[in-house]
Order: C-alpha cells, then sequence, then structure tokens
C-alpha cells in the first residue's frame, strides 16, 4: 500500500524532490537561467531575460574577426566577385565539411547539392537550386555571403556554425558544384 | 424525381462548361492567325521561313502544360513564389491574367522579366521598377536558361484553380485508445469470473455443511485445538522471523523511495510550444523529416551545454513552412489534442514574424521552455566531449527522442548510470595516431584488445567532480 501511494504521488510534469538542493543548484551563474543583473544602479538584465545576443561589436575568442561586408544586394555581390577562402589546403577539412554539409545543408539542398533533400523530396520546402544553377552561378565569396546572412527564404547559419566552419562547408559546396558540373 | 432533374441540371452545365472552353480556345487560335497574318502582310520575305518553323518546331504551341509546369515552378520559383500566398516575392496564381487586365503587360514582358528581372528594371520599365521597389528590391534570380515552351507550362500551373479540399475522409480507427478499452474490459471479465468462483465456493461449502447437519454427522469442532493466531503468538521463534522479514521488507522499501529521489526518469514537463520531436527528428518512412539533432542542438558539437535552439532556428524553416500538412494536422488533433498550426502561430508570435508582410516586427517574448535533463551541481558533464570526440550517438543517453512527440527524461542520469556506460563503452582508438602509443600500453597493462572508457581513467572521481 505504501509501495501505491508512492507511485500514485508520483507527478511526471513535475520535477522530482532533491535531498539537499543547495548542492544541486547552482551558485554561479548557468547557461539559460533567468538573471538580474544590477551594475551601479542601472538594470542591465531583466528578471525574465535569458539567452542575450552578446553585446554589439565583441569578437569571439580563436581570432575570428567580424564580417565586414553588408547584408545587401551590394554587399552579396562585392563578396562574390572578391571574397576569397582564408583556409589553405592544408587546413580543408573535407571529410568534416562534409558531416556539417549534411546536417546543416543537406537536408534541403540534397546529399550531393542537387537541391533534392529531404525537406524537399517530402514538398516541406520547395525551390530548392542545384549548385549548378547557370542563372546564379555561386562563388566561393557568395556561398560565404549566403550563408552568414541568409538568402530569400533560407535562413543565416551564422550561430550554427563558426567561422572556421563555414569555411569547411564553402570548401565543400564548391567540391559538390563541381562534381554536379562534371 | 428531383434527384434526376439535379443529375439533368448538372450534366448540362458540365456541358456548357465545355462549351465555354471550347469557344476560348477557338478565340485564341483565332488571334493567333491574325498575328501570323499580320506578319505574312508586312514581311512576306519571312514567309518560308514563318511556314517552316511552323512545321518542324511547335511554335503555336503556347498553349503550355500544368503538369510540367508544377515541376518547372517546384524546382525554379517555389523557393520565392507561392501561388496562393506572399513570400519573399509576391503570389503568382493567375499573374499572367492579371497582369493583362491591371498593366497590360503581355507575356513578352513577363518572359524578360523571368529571362532578366535586373535588365529590365535597368532599362527604365516603369512597373518593372516599381514592382522591384514594393519588394524591398530583392532582385530575381536570372532564369536565362527556361524556354519559351518551359514559360508557357509555368503560366499554365499559374492559371490552374485552387484545389478545395475536402475534409470528410474516412475516420481512421484509434488504435491506442481502443488498445485501452480493450485491456480494460479483459479485467473486467476476470474480476467478474474470480467473483463467481468465490459465491461458488461459498455456495459449495454451504450445501455441503447442510449435508452433515442433515446427517446427523457433527463438523470438526474448532475447541480442542488452539486458534492458529495464539499458536502462533506462543512460538516465539515465529514471531522472530516474521518480524524479521517485515524490517527487511519495509527496509526495502524505504530504501527505494529514497534512492528514487533526486532522479528525474520520466521527468516530462509541459512545454510553452508543444514541440513534436517526432515530426522533426522521426525518421521518413514514420512520417517524419529527418532532421539531424545537432542541426537544432548545434552547441552540442562545441560546448558543454547542448543549447535549446533559439528562434531564429526555427524560422529557417517554418519561414516557409506556415501550416502542417493536413494529415498531420489531423493525426495531432486525433491522437494527441493538439493544434500543431496553433502551435506555429505561437512561434510566430514569439519571434514577432508578421506573416502578412513577410517580416519582423521587432516585438519579440521570450519563450520559457523547461529544462528537462538536469545534473546537479556537483557532477561535470561536457556535451562535446561525448557527442564529438567519443561519437556517443544522442539516443545513447537521451532515448529515443525522434519518436517522442513529448519530450521526457529518459535515462536516470544516476552516477551508477554514468559508470555503467564507463565500464561498457569500447573507446574507438582507431586511426587516432596521435594516441596510438599511450593506447598500446593502456592495452598491454590492462590485457585487453579494446580499452573501455574505465581504462582510459573514466571512473576517476576528478573527471566529473571538483
Amino acid at each position: 500500500m505504501v509501495f501505491a501511494s508512492v507511485v500514485a504521488c508520483k507527478n511526471d510534469t513535475r520535477p522530482n524532490y532533491q535531498f539537499m538542493p543547495n548542492m544541486y543548484e547552482p551558485v554561479s551563474y548557468e547557461a539559460y537561467q533567468e538573471a538580474e543583473i544590477v551594475v551601479d544602479g542601472q538594470q542591465m538584465l531583466i528578471e525574465d531575460m535569458e539567452a542575450q545576443l552578446p553585446a554589439e561589436g565583441s569578437i569571439p575568442r580563436g581570432g575570428h574577426m567580424p564580417f565586414e561586408i553588408e547584408n545587401t544586394n551590394e554587399g552579396y555581390i562585392l563578396a562574390k566577385e572578391t571574397l576569397t577562402n582564408p583556409l589553405d589546403s592544408t587546413q580543408i577539412d573535407n571529410p568534416r565539411g562534409g558531416r556539417l554539409y549534411d546536417i546543416y545543408c543537406g537536408i534541403c539542398h540534397g546529399k550531393k547539392g542537387d537541391g533534392q533533400g529531404n525537406l524537399v523530396k517530402r514538398e516541406k520546402i520547395l525551390g530548392v537550386p542545384s549548385y549548378d544553377d547557370a542563372g546564379r552561378a555561386i562563388t566561393v565569396g557568395s556561398i560565404y555571403h549566403t550563408i552568414y546572412y541568409g538568402k530569400n527564404s533560407m535562413g543565416s547559419y551564422a550561430n550554427q556554425l563558426n567561422e572556421e566552419e563555414r569555411w569547411q562547408v564553402v570548401d565543400y559546396v564548391l567540391k559538390l558544384k563541381a562534381d554536379l558540373e562534371k | 424525381m428531383l434527384f434526376l432533374h439535379e443529375i439533368l441540371q448538372t450534366f448540362f452545365s458540365i456541358a456548357i462548361m465545355k462549351k465555354s472552353y471550347q469557344s476560348l480556345e477557338d478565340n485564341s487560335t483565332n488571334n493567333m492567325i491574325q498575328v501570323i497574318y499580320r506578319q505574312l502582310a508586312s514581311k512576306i520575305p519571312y514567309l518560308g521561313l514563318v511556314i517552316l518553323l511552323t512545321f518542324t518546331t511547335s511554335l503555336n504551341a503556347q498553349e503550355g502544360d500544368p503538369a510540367k509546369g508544377k515541376a518547372l515552378f517546384n524546382t525554379n520559383c517555389a523557393s520565392c513564389h507561392n501561388l496562393d500566398r506572399d513570400m519573399t516575392g509576391p503570389k503568382l496564381r493567375y499573374v499572367e491574367s492579371r497582369l493583362e487586365e491591371e498593366q497590360g503587360l503581355d507575356r513578352e514582358w513577363l518572359t524578360k522579366w523571368i529571362r532578366n528581372s535586373a535588365g529590365l528594371i535597368k532599362s527604365g520599365d516603369a512597373y518593372a521598377n516599381q514592382v522591384f521597389n514594393e519588394w524591398n528590391q530583392t532582385p530575381m534570380t536570372a532564369f536565362a536558361a527556361l524556354e519559351d515552351q518551359d514559360i508557357a507550362d509555368i503560366l499554365a500551373w499559374t492559371a490552374t484553380d485552387p484545389i478545395v479540399t475536402e475534409d470528410d475522409g474516412p475516420d481512421t480507427p484509434k488504435e491506442p485508445v481502443e488498445g485501452g478499452i480493450s485491456n480494460k474490459l479483459i479485467l473486467g471479465a476476470l474480476a467478474v469470473l474470480f467473483a463467481l468462483l468465490a459465491m461458488a465456493l461459498v455456495l459449495v461449502r454451504r450445501t455441503l455443511n447442510r449435508f452433515a447437519e442433515e446427517k446427523g454427522i457433527e463438523a470438526a469442532s474448532k475447541d480442542k485445538s488452539i486458534s492458529i493466531w495464539k499458536a502462533f503468538v506462543q512460538n516465539q521463534f515465529l514471531v522472530l522471523v516474521t518480524a524479521i522479514f517485515f524490517l527487511l521488507a519495509s527496509a526495502y522499501f524505504v530504501y527505494g523511495y529514497l534512492s528514487q529521489i533526486g532522479t528525474d526518469q520520466g521527468y516530462e514537463p509541459v512545454q510553452p510550444i508543444h514541440y513534436s520531436h517526432r515530426i522533426h527528428a522521426g525518421a521518413a518512412e514514420d512520417g517524419g523529416n529527418g532532421i539531424d539533432c545537432k542541426y537544432c542542438h548545434s552547441s552540442a558539437r562545441v560546448s558543454k551545454h547542448s543549447g535549446i535552439p533559439s528562434l531564429n532556428i526555427c524560422m529557417n524553416c517554418h519561414k516557409t513552412i506556415y501550416q502542417v500538412s493536413p494529415e498531420t494536422q489531423k493525426q495531432g488533433l486525433e491522437e494527441f489534442g493538439k493544434d500543431y498550426n496553433a502551435e506555429i502561430q505561437k512561434l510566430y508570435k514569439a519571434v514577432g514574424w508578421d506573416e502578412a508582410t513577410q517580416s519582423y516586427t521587432g516585438e519579440t517574448e521570450p519563450v520559457r521552455w523547461v529544462r528537462i535533463h538536469n545534473l546537479p551541481d556537483f557532477a561535470y558533464f561536457n556535451h562535446s566531449q561525448h557527442v564529438e570526440v567519443a561519437g556517443v550517438q544522442c539516443q545513447t543517453c537521451h532515448g529515443p527522442v525522434e519518436t517522442m512527440e513529448v519530450m521526457y527524461q529518459h535515462a536516470p542520469l544516476t552516477m551508477g548510470w554514468c559508470i555503467n556506460c564507463h565500464r561498457e563503452t569500447e573507446v574507438n582508438v582507431k586511426d587516432n595516431a596521435y594516441y596510438t602509443k599511450i593506447h598500446e600500453q593502456l592495452s598491454k597493462k590492462y590485457g585487453v584488445d579494446k580499452l573501455t572508457a574505465a581504462q582510459m581513467g573514466g571512473l576517476e572521481c576528478g573527471k566529473c567532480h571538483y
């Protein structure tokens, strides 16, 4: 009976009891924790704010420099014509680029880059172009610009891939494009 | 009688429709002939060429094939245009007739626009510039490779009438509910059976007693022996054994109760937006979209935390996918009591997406997701180490997430559970030249071929508690 009553009280939509919450709950700030920060009497964060954007102009560790080309049509053309891959041939890791491509791009663009990803085949998202599309004539710079800012229906992938990973993916896309054009 | 009348009426209306369609066709062919005729009158030297073209190619086949047009539309146009809904570009149903009526522009203009919209804008065409400015100066990709026939096909597809879907499909039987009913039925039947058996036993005993009374046999009197209870109390050994048994049993249950405190296996909170992992990550054959876990939880690759995706990642797809398919919606309503389309609207509200103008309003509100997997502060766990370095599948710890309609905690996340996996998991040391030597030394030390995580120090206290 005791067992039955314990089972009956267990509610799956609430977390269970803890022995010593002060050892379970972190003292320091945790990711996604709701926090209130007041600096010099000025409220920096309100209580229900979490997952903040980094401060404007901040540069992540690891020497990633900010991307200066703007998110405009002119920026796109500028990137298309001038931007080059900073990674040299020893830094290009094709298998890794491929793995990242399969996760983030392949779902729409297809594993071969022909625009026939799973979401396209299931008619959830339509009109994904093939990389060898002559009208678009994508280049190193235009691919990077598109990954960074997105284009038309495609969103930005700047927060899923870091700078180095983006360039790895760009290189892999160019390889797929070359394969398609064969 | 009335019924017959109705049938006749529909028949006639069909006949009339057919007729009007034919007359339309006739008109168009007449026009075509007129055009050709005018050309003939002015440019007689081209007569031969025109005749040649009419006979060799299907020059006058400007009536496109909607089926081919649909395929072309889906591959070339649908990333920015929908038939009935503004997206990156305007909606395109009846675009040709609309342009004709509202702007007096013909197919020639449309063809120019499709093949090279930027050129048309530069040439100073008034309507081209108007459209370009209306749509945030987003340039349309040039489709120079489309043939006249392709454009005719696409326009034929945009000229088709929308299909009205009928909602009254056959009611699918609700299997899980039915299973529940049959289980209850079986249990009820068993209970009734037991009750009947008990009653039968009582009845048998009563009749036997009556028989005994009639025959004058005294039922064995109970006075001779002491009652069982008294005998039990007098037998001290038995009392001791029973007491120990009860103590052990209660200790067992108390231990069980205490050890489940602090573990949240099966924790299944209600989330602010009903997000179905089954639909997003499920295998294609089960009606899922097969999106990789790391598509949304991308920080699991590179950080301690496997982050909750920010809403812009949802909008990567949901900018285009504004409602689920009718089948999915029906399944959601019937099996889970959830209106998926309303959940997508919740997302739009939180991220501040205005569907009508296809733009962000800037009015956002945070989504208060409820965290499910919580490790106590005194235990360190790093996602990237497990996901990238060890190559552990997400499902190893999080269970069959791709089948979960509502996410719950699959594993107990206790220390015993962690350590068990560290003891059993063989580390993939192949093709890892940097560590080859130390791997060999460790293998020799333990006398094994394959090292486990534990043998490489995966059981040391300081690895997780510091």
